[in-house]
């Protein structure tokens, strides 16, 4: 079976390669320009989300600050675009970051679970569970937000600012509807876990045996294992899916504009409620009763919103595509 | 399981090995209790990671199937308003299933295509720049893509059009991402003694392709694009912008506004509270709309759940058993 395959002997025999570039041609040529085809489209894909958000953009961005003033209902006067955008933008960092910084220890914690420390055997089950948190539609994550979990965290966050209030997060009147930024980071680190958790796991599973089994032949007990061994092998693989999380943080609507009782300001105060809005649930909110220029606008957001989604997630590709070069594995 | 456990001993060495293990451990009882809190600490890390699905799990049965009946079922929102309590959600399930299978409908080819190219013709930049921009895709929010087809729409047919084709394109930007992604894996898991053996049989390498590559990974690749289909189809926001809202039952995604599960949870949800001038009756329910957002949840969950059911076990049961 193992035989070495040798070339068809009768085509060209002195040139490398030659299986492909003599058989090229009929149904074979048609048939690999429709698969180049389909692979060169979804790039074009790609361009046109950002040559048609650019186009109808454009009216928006070229636009006076009286004309937008006019035309879009939120717009206050006087100020020029990139100021009406800030706030919209600083609210979609700060949840997004938020969110981040809850999710990134429990998904590693869950990664190292399913990968060094859960039975062999429970593992697959137990992706399999933590996968299921990406299935849940996010309309869900909001009902549930607003029903459940917000009623269950509003003592939380009133506990916090009556003893942490010191801190410039937690200051401030807390709401008590809970409709507050904070609830929002809590429900987005819930539903970004699954995919830091699933990059994570893969990373820690490829750790070198090798790697492990010195550090247990040195005497390190499973956590000088995990801490010697297999957290500095992922780090890079950690810090690039937690960026891939951040990129879907940043884009969440449904979630956020359900929960989220919105306001337009830069404000650290996420106990309070009127203090922030997100790009996307901004988007969602006003989009159907929009037209005219007020379409423009919210689209030059979505703009927004898309290169900075992009530049995120570029960067974490390119973390882990170097990473897969210098691995320490070969 | 820890390594700190002592074994009993049976001979001499294992005795041997046991006190030595013991000398070991007992020297420093800071580096095992270090190695118990972050053994609790990573256990603790995943029970914290389950409540919230027992709890969402939970609350969205117990709340939803008090609303789910036949007429619940099979009629639509037509002509119901405040807090009566008749209706139901025929029509967002029927847009639902039109909408999501008009987007596999163009993803599929696409993504297949592009999964085939990749493993089977791919090299060089091209592929390079395929493969990342792939990835990169896998990340566009999906109120963005939404925003893309609304736009490209507008430029076609013009400001205000609303339709389930608009929908379909948007959610088919979101799909055909984790369709090349999870195609691809599977492609690269036919092992290559296949190819070479139907090459050596004098088969074109088109014919390989479709008769033995196709062929091979066909439960994988069914696994992949239901999987791709469970992401998509409780997408609400591109929704909400592309296809808009309804009342009644619309059967064609290329005329007029449609209604679908997802958006209409959000907009029972948004309707809050009815008011009920005569107090509470059997006509009149106050709640209603909250009641109708977790029914159309609860049969949302129930697609999606069986959507992953069946993706995993086509899987288990058809792939061909390999080595």
């Amino acid at each position: 079976m193992t035989t070495t395959v040798s070339p068809p002997p009768a085509e060209a025999p002195g040139r490398r390669r030659t299986r492909r570039r003599t058989t090229d041609r009929g149904f074979n040529r048609v048939f690999r320009w429709i698969a180049v085809g389909a692979g060169v489209l979804i790039l074009a894909v790609l361009a046109a989300v950002a040559l048609f958000l650019l186009q109808q953009a454009w009216p928006a961005l070229t636009a006076g600050e009286d004309e937008l003033a006019s035309a879009v209902p939120r717009f206050p006067d006087d100020t020029s675009l990139l100021e009406y955008v800030g706030p919209l933008v600083f609210g979609t960092l700060l949840a997004a970051a938020l969110a981040l910084a809850i999710a990134t220890p429990l998904a590693m914690g869950i990664a190292l679970f399913i990968s060094h420390y859960a039975p062999r055997r429970l593992s697959q089950l137990l992706g399999y569970l933590v996968d299921l948190l990406a299935a849940v539609p996010s309309v869900i994550y909001g009902l549930w937000g607003i029903y459940v979990l917000g009623p269950a965290v509003q003592p939380v966050w009133a506990w916090l600012n009556e003893y942490v209030g010191w801190f410039p997060l937690f200051a401030g009147p807390v709401s008590p509807t809970s409709r507050v930024l904070a609830t929002v980071s809590v429900v987005l680190a819930v539903m970004i876990l699954p995919i830091i958790t699933a990059v994570a796991r893969e990373v820690f599973l490829q750790t070198p045996k090798l790697h492990e089994e010195a550090a247990l032949a040195l005497g390190a007990t499973r956590w000088e294992v995990v801490r010697t061994a297999v957290l500095p092998f992922g780090r890079s693989g950690v810090i690039s899916a937690a960026m891939l999380g951040l990129g879907r943080a940043l884009g969440e609507t449904m979630a956020v504009l359900m929960i989220l009782s919105p306001g337009f300001l830069y404000s650290f105060r996420i106990l309070d409620s009127s203090q922030h809005q997100t790009i996307a649930a901004y988007i969602a909110a006003d989009f159907p009763e929009a037209s005219g220029l007020a379409v423009n606008t919210l689209i030059a957001t979505g703009l927004v919103l898309f290169v900075i989604t992009l530049a995120v997630n570029m960067a974490a590709r390119a973390i882990v595509a170097r990473r897969k070069e210098f691995s320490g594995a070969n | 399981m820890s390594a700190t456990a002592p074994t009993t001993p049976t001979t001499d060495a294992a005795d041997s090995t046991a006190r030595t293990r013991a000398l070991l451990t007992a020297a420093d009882p800071r580096r095992r209790r270090t190695d118990r809190t972050m053994q609790v600490l990573i256990w603790a890390a995943f029970a914290v990671a389950m409540a919230p699905l027992v709890s969402l799990m939970w609350t969205v049965v117990s709340s939803g199937i008090g609303r789910i009946s036949m007429d619940f079922l099979s009629l639509s929102m037509r002509n119901i308003f405040g807090g009566d309590p008749n209706g139901g959600i025929y029509h967002a399930i029927m847009g639902t299933l039109i909408i999501t299978g008009l987007a596999t409908l163009i993803s599929v080819p696409i993504g297949v295509l592009t999964a085939i190219y990749l493993v089977e013709y791919g090299k060089g930049a091209l592929a390079r720049a395929v493969t990342f921009f792939v990835d990169v895709m896998t990340g566009i929010p999906s109120i963005v893509a939404g925003l893309f087809a609304i736009s490209l729409f507008t430029l076609i047919l013009g400001p205000g059009v609303r339709m389930g084709l608009i929908g379909a394109v948007a959610l088919s930007v979101l799909m055909i991402p984790v369709v090349v992604r999870s195609c691809e894996e599977m492609l690269k898991l036919v092992p290559n003694e296949l190819r070479e053996a139907a090459y050596a049989l004098g088969v074109p390498k088109w014919l390989t392709i479709i008769k033995v590559v196709l062929r091979t990974s066909v439960a994988g690749l069914t696994t992949g694009i239901l999987l791709a289909v469970a992401r998509v189809i409780g997408e609400t926001a591109p929704l909400l912008v592309t296809v808009g809202v309804t009342d009644s039952i619309n059967f064609d995604p290329f005329e007029g506004r449609m209604m679908t599960l997802p958006v209409f949870a959000y907009r029972q949800y948004s309707q809050g509270v009815a008011p009920c001038p005569g107090g509470e009756s059997a006509s009149c329910v106050a709640d209603i709309a909250i009641q109708n957002a977790w029914g159309a949840a609860l049969v949302l969950i129930v697609i999606v759940l069986a959507l992953n059911l069946i993706g995993r076990l086509v899987n288990r049961w058809f792939s061909p058993k390999l080595r």
